[in-house]
């Protein structure tokens, strides 16, 4: 315990250590944080985009904070429903069951750029008469723009955005900036103030009625923006986290740990055994690991645990075994040893007790500076598109940027949080690996 | 390590040096025998294990006969002539036709039988046919597909290691001369920057050179469509070298210098230096006899290795950049998959390393005066 006390104290005299360790600390936060306030199931869920969760978000949006940079004023998603505002809605009776409505949405834009799409979601409530809408435009400068007649059935959604009809009519490049544009502007900018969803309709029976939600799709919004699909990248975000982490820390783990005691038990027994773990290195070695993971991916499966194992099972015989032996070597002529098998201690408690213990300190900057390494392993095999076929991690939100050309299409938030994650872990945990190399490598005491 | 292994029994030759100096050359002889014999052991066994993982353990066979079930089934089925046959007929000479395809594919014998012969064909470097990828050429030969590839992934990892080579070594030598000063403590804190590979800052560097500035190509080899005369052509080839070397080199760039400067380090606080340095030796004499010439094994095992590593190509950097080398060939196969393909690039990748490998344990012996395998000359 006191060797590990001094460890740390010696640990904290570097800059770099202590900024790498407040990094883990913040992931491992992050991570935590995630496990507790977005479930397993509901994290699948979401990413899934069952249920239409992601009906309201933008595509490819980006992330809402982009807003504080100055001379950035990009509009971020308004939502108008008319159940939520009942002034908003005028009935006026026409007797013989006819209802006239009016339903009025008006809406604040007071933004520099153009909204990504306007929807109106509609909902009706008849028996067998549907009723009949007409909707229209109104903007700050007085015009008005006659959208569209729809029908509805009980749900009904009017994309405004890809109404051709109207497009046009309207004359524009796209249907927003028709709708929005200011007339007397030289170029293409929005007219900032109060536009207004009008929406006039008859219902033709008793209680018949119907409602009207209107989405003007921003091109900003939450933290970390929005994929192709409409999803928050948060979720994926928050969710890469504990899997980045714990991907990390078992493969780094479960590889450094089997392949110190083999290495200990074969310098133990020495002879056939020991050969025969360097010539099984010696072929591993030779084993082109990135392709034969990718060739698992491709025919077995695809989850992130599975692959864990696959890359455990190609690690344990590394490169590494070579060091830990010539340290086992060296340990295994120490006069204690020698004291051990005096007193008639088992080969296997020679092993776990007295040899492997003598050699962890080593063993333990190697092990911070391997969880990032297979960190990136995991998000290179997703940039593969190999990820795991239902969890969200950062590899695949790149993967999704990558394949659907973020970069070529100027979405670089969608590269650049994932890579900021991947690249924090990275420095966090080998700062603080460098660091520990310092101290438990005399060699490097003092340089 | 292995160098490590034959000073020990360097040393141990050394003190039997009397005994044994009269069979010197039979040592050496059997040394480099039990040496060759394990590294071939090493590359059929490592062969033998991919041959079994691109074949899923033989299941990779259900799917080929199905695949060619199907195909004829389905050939012969549109063929206008069978469909003269009564059912019953046609059904007989598809079953025939499947037998026969099968048999010449060699899939009626079981697996292990076929998988020794595989094993055998690779280790001739008979390397076959291609089953889904062929070469830009057209051929099928996996060979030809694998020679085409060649070229590019050699230009790219030749200029980015030898970059990354003499630059690290370099700088390291330079850094360690100015050991505490501001610009070696930058490099100590950037060394943690490689923690992330090459792909990585591959993304960045498109981001900003091809994104944001627009000065550089996002990917590809050369420009499309290719200039016509040599000159303009191979300018575009520099071009769109320049953000792929630039990753690799700048993603192991700061921790090579660290590792190197650190190595160094090590090295020049030896009492021959310091004896040296009293001696009143100029730093770049001290520099060339006494920290190059005793670490020059450890470089040249760094620089082969690293000259071999470049056969797999970089599949991630290759892919991100779109470049048509060796490294986007094996992600191509290994997601088709293409056995054929996957198994011949790593034949020759093994054969490669086992046989640098081999040369470095005689390169030793030559730069490094502490081994000799011979037991020391007879004089």
């Amino acid at each position: 315990m006191t060797g590990l006390k001094r460890a740390f104290l010696n640990l904290i005299q570097y800059p770099s250590a202590v900024a790498g360790l407040v990094i883990i600390l913040l992931l491992v936060a992050l991570a935590v944080y995630t496990l507790i306030s977005l479930p397993y199931s509901e994290a699948v869920r979401l990413w899934r985009g069952a249920d239409n969760v992601w009906l309201e978000n933008p595509r490819n949006a980006v992330p809402a904070w982009y807003n504080l940079f100055p001379r950035v004023n990009v509009p971020v998603t308004t939502v108008v429903d008319s159940r939520d505002h009942p002034e908003a809605v005028r009935v006026e009776e026409l007797g013989g069951g006819v209802q006239d409505v009016q339903v009025s949405l008006p809406f604040e834009f007071p933004y520099d750029g153009f909204p990504k799409e306007v929807t109106v979601f509609l909902t009706a409530d008849f028996q067998r008469q549907r009723p009949n809408l007409d909707l229209s435009w109104h903007t700050p400068d007085g015009r008005s723009i006659r959208l569209s007649t729809v029908i509805p059935g009980h749900t009904e959604t009017y994309r405004v955005s890809q109404d051709a009809r109207l497009l046009r009519q309207l004359r524009t490049r796209n249907v927003e900036r028709g709708l929005f544009g200011d007339p007397g502007a030289e170029h293409a900018v929005p007219a900032q103030g109060t536009y207004e969803l009008l929406v006039e309709g008859l219902t033709f029976e008793e209680g018949s009625s119907f409602s009207a939600r209107l989405v003007v799709y921003g091109q900003a919004h939450g933290l970390a923006g929005t994929d192709h699909r409409r999803r928050d990248l948060v979720v994926a975000l928050m969710w890469g986290t504990p899997l980045a982490l714990a991907f990390g820390f078992l493969a780094a783990m479960g590889s450094s740990i089997t392949t110190m005691f083999i290495a200990a038990f074969g310098v133990w027994y020495g002879r056939w055994l020991d050969g025969l773990i360097q010539r099984i290195t010696e072929t591993n070695m030779i084993l082109p690991v990135l392709p034969i993971l990718i060739m698992i991916g491709t025919m077995y499966s695809r989850s992130i645990w599975y692959i864990l194992g696959a890359v455990i099972a190609l690690s344990i015989f590394s490169a590494g075994i070579k060091t830990y032996r010539a340290m086992f070597l060296q340990v295994k002529e120490a006069p204690y040893i020698e004291a051990a098998r005096a007193y008639g201690a088992s080969n296997t408690r020679i092993v776990v007790r007295y040899m492997v213990p003598k050699i962890i300190p080593v063993l333990i900057p190697g092990f911070v500076v391997l969880i990032p390494s297979f960190v990136f392993l995991e998000a290179t095999l997703a940039l593969l598109g190999l990820g795991d076929p239902i969890l969200p991690t950062w590899g695949k939100v790149l993967n999704d940027a990558n394949a659907n050309g973020a970069l070529h299409n100027g979405h670089y938030y969608w590269v650049l949080l994932p890579a900021f994650l991947l690249m924090l872990t990275g420095l966090g945990f080998s700062m603080v690996g460098f660091a520990l190399d310092r101290i438990f490598n005399p060699r490097l005491r003092g340089i | 390590m292995r160098s490590m292994e034959m000073n020990g029994t360097e040393m141990m030759q050394a003190k039997t040096k009397k005994r044994w100096s009269d069979s010197t050359w039979a040592r050496v002889g059997l040394y480099t025998l039990t040496r060759l014999t394990a590294l071939f052991f090493t590359v059929v066994v490592a062969i033998y294990l991919t041959i079994l993982i691109a074949n899923m353990g033989g299941a990779m066979d259900d799917i080929r006969t199905s695949m060619i079930r199907e195909n004829i089934s389905m050939a012969m089925s549109m063929d206008p002539e069978m469909r003269q046959l009564s059912s019953g007929e046609r059904n007989v000479m598809i079953q025939d036709a499947i037998r026969i395809e099968i048999a010449r594919l060699g899939l009626d014998q079981p697996f292990p039988l076929r998988s020794v012969r595989y094993l055998s064909n690779a280790l001739l470097l008979d390397l076959g046919r291609a089953e889904y990828l062929t070469s830009d050429a057209g051929s099928r030969q996996v060979k030809l597909i694998i020679l085409e590839r060649l070229p590019p992934t050699l230009l790219l990892f030749a200029t980015s290691n030898l970059l990354l080579f003499f630059i690290t070594l370099f700088a390291a030598l330079f850094l360690s001369r100015r050991y505490g000063s501001t610009l070696d403590k930058i490099v100590v804190a950037l060394a943690p920057t490689s923690a992330a590979p090459s792909w990585f800052y591959g993304i960045f560097l498109i981001l900003v050179f091809a994104g944001i500035w627009g000065v550089l190509p996002f990917g590809g080899m050369v420009g499309a469509p290719p200039p016509p005369t040599t000159w303009a052509y191979s300018l575009s080839v520099l071009r769109h070298l320049i953000l792929p070397v630039m990753a690799l080199t700048l993603a192991a760039l700061f921790l090579q210098i660290y590792s190197w400067r650190t190595f160094f380090l090590i090295y020049s606080s030896e009492d021959y230096v310091e004896m040296a340095k009293a001696k009143g030796l100029s730093s770049s004499a001290i520099e060339r006899r006494y920290i190059l010439r005793p670490t020059l094994p450890t470089i040249l095992t760094s620089f082969t290795l690293g000259l071999i590593t470049m056969w797999m190509g970089g599949v991630v950097t290759e892919t991100i950049f779109n470049w048509p080398g060796l490294g986007s060939l094996i992600y191509a196969a290994a997601t088709m998959p293409d056995t054929p393909v996957v198994v011949g690039s790593v034949v020759i990748y093994a054969y490669l390393l086992a046989a640098s490998v081999f040369v470095l344990d005689i390169m030793y012996a030559v730069v490094d005066p502490r081994v000799k395998v011979g037991g020391g000359s007879r004089s």
